[in-house]
C-alpha cells in the first residue's frame, strides 16, 4: 500500500541526491545546471504526491507554473554559458573571478 | 501492482539521478537526467497527474534536454579539468546530503503523513479527465498567474537571443531604417539626354 511518506522519501533522496551533485561537480556549470533540474524535479514530485492525497489540483497548477519558470530559466541559463564560453573559453566555476568574489 | 511499479520506478530515478551527477561526460549526464524524467514521469502517472507526466516529457525530454544536449555538444569543453577536485570533495558532499536527508526524513519520516493522516484516495473513474480538471482551476482561478508565465516565457526569448545574437562589424546587415526611408529621388535620377539620330538613318 503506497503512503504520502513513500513519495516524500523518494522526493527528498533525489534533492538530496542532487544537492551532493552541486557539491561534487563545483566546477562545471552544466552539470550544476543539471542539479537545480533535478531539484525543481523533486520538488515538483513532492508538490504532486500532496496534491493528489489532499485531493487539490491546485498542486498541480503549481507545478506548471514551476515547469514554466524552469523552461525559462535553463534557456537564458544555457545562454548565458554561451557566451561566457565566447568570452573566456572556459566554464570552470574557478576561472569566472572577473568580479573579484 | 501499483508498489511493484512505484518501486520498480522509484529506483530507476535514483539511480540514474545518482548516474548524472558522478559520470564525467556531460552528454552522458544530459541522457541520464533524460532517464530520471522518464522515471518521474512514470511516478506522476501513480499519483493521476497525466497532463503534467506528458508534459514532463514533451516540454522537458523534448525541448530543455534538447538545449542542454545542444549547449553540451557546442561547447569544446576540457572534462579532465573539471573532473578535478571529485573525490577532494566527495565525502564533503556525502555529508551534507545526509545531513539533508536526515532532516527531510525527521519531518516526513516516521507517520506525520502516514496512512492514518492521508488516507489514499480512491482511483478517479475512467472517464475522469485530468486535462480538464487542470484547465478550469488554470483558465478560472489562477488565470492572472497564467498570464504571468507566458510573459515570463516571452522574456526568456528575448533574453536567450538577445544574449547570444552576435554582431559581426564586417557582414552586410539590411539597414531596415534606411530602407524605410528612402525616397524615390535618392535611387532615380531623371537625367535630360538631347536627343541625336542614331548612325545610318538620315
Amino acid at each position: 500500500m503506497l503512503t504520502l511518506t513513500h513519495y516524500l522519501i523518494l522526493s527528498a533522496i533525489v534533492f538530496s541526491i542532487s544537492l551532493a551533485g552541486v557539491f561534487i561537480n563545483r566546477k562545471n556549470i552544466i552539470i550544476l545546471l543539471m542539479c537545480v533540474e533535478l531539484m525543481l524535479l523533486a520538488v515538483n514530485t513532492n508538490f504532486i504526491a500532496f496534491s493528489y492525497y489532499l485531493n487539490d489540483t491546485a498542486g498541480q497548477v503549481f507545478v506548471f507554473f514551476i515547469l514554466t519558470v524552469a523552461a525559462a530559466e535553463a534557456a537564458i541559463g544555457l545562454a548565458i554559458l554561451v557566451v561566457l564560453f565566447r568570452n573566456k573559453r572556459t566554464i570552470n566555476v574557478e576561472d569566472l573571478d572577473t568580479l573579484k568574489g | 501492482m501499483e508498489t511493484i511499479l512505484f518501486y520498480f520506478f522509484s529506483a530507476f530515478m535514483v539511480l540514474s539521478a545518482l548516474m548524472v551527477i558522478t559520470v564525467h561526460n556531460p552528454v552522458r549526464a544530459a541522457f541520464f537526467l533524460v532517464l530520471t524524467f522518464f522515471a518521474s514521469a512514470v511516478v506522476w502517472l501513480l499519483l493521476e497527474a497525466e497532463f503534467l507526466a506528458v508534459i514532463l516529457i514533451i516540454v522537458y525530454v523534448g525541448a530543455v534536454m534538447v538545449l542542454f544536449l545542444f549547449v553540451v555538444m557546442m561547447l569544446d569543453i576540457n572534462i579532465t579539468e573539471l573532473k578535478a577536485g571529485f573525490v577532494k570533495n566527495l565525502p564533503l558532499a556525502i555529508a551534507v546530503a545526509l545531513v539533508m536527508f536526515g532532516t527531510i526524513y525527521y519531518v516526513v519520516g516516521g507517520d506525520q503523513f502516514g496512512i492514518e493522516h492521508f488516507a489514499t484516495p480512491d482511483r478517479h473513474a475512467a472517464d475522469y479527465s485530468n486535462i480538464a480538471e487542470l484547465g478550469k482551476l488554470l483558465y478560472t482561478e489562477y488565470v492572472f498567474a497564467f498570464e504571468i508565465a507566458a510573459v515570463i516565457l516571452l522574456v526568456g526569448i528575448v533574453a536567450a537571443i538577445s544574449l547570444t545574437l552576435r554582431r559581426r562589424p564586417n557582414t552586410r546587415h539590411q539597414k531596415i531604417e534606411d530602407q524605410i526611408a528612402v525616397k524615390s529621388e535618392d535611387r532615380l535620377r531623371v537625367v535630360e539626354v538631347a536627343p541625336h539620330a542614331r548612325k545610318g538613318e538620315r
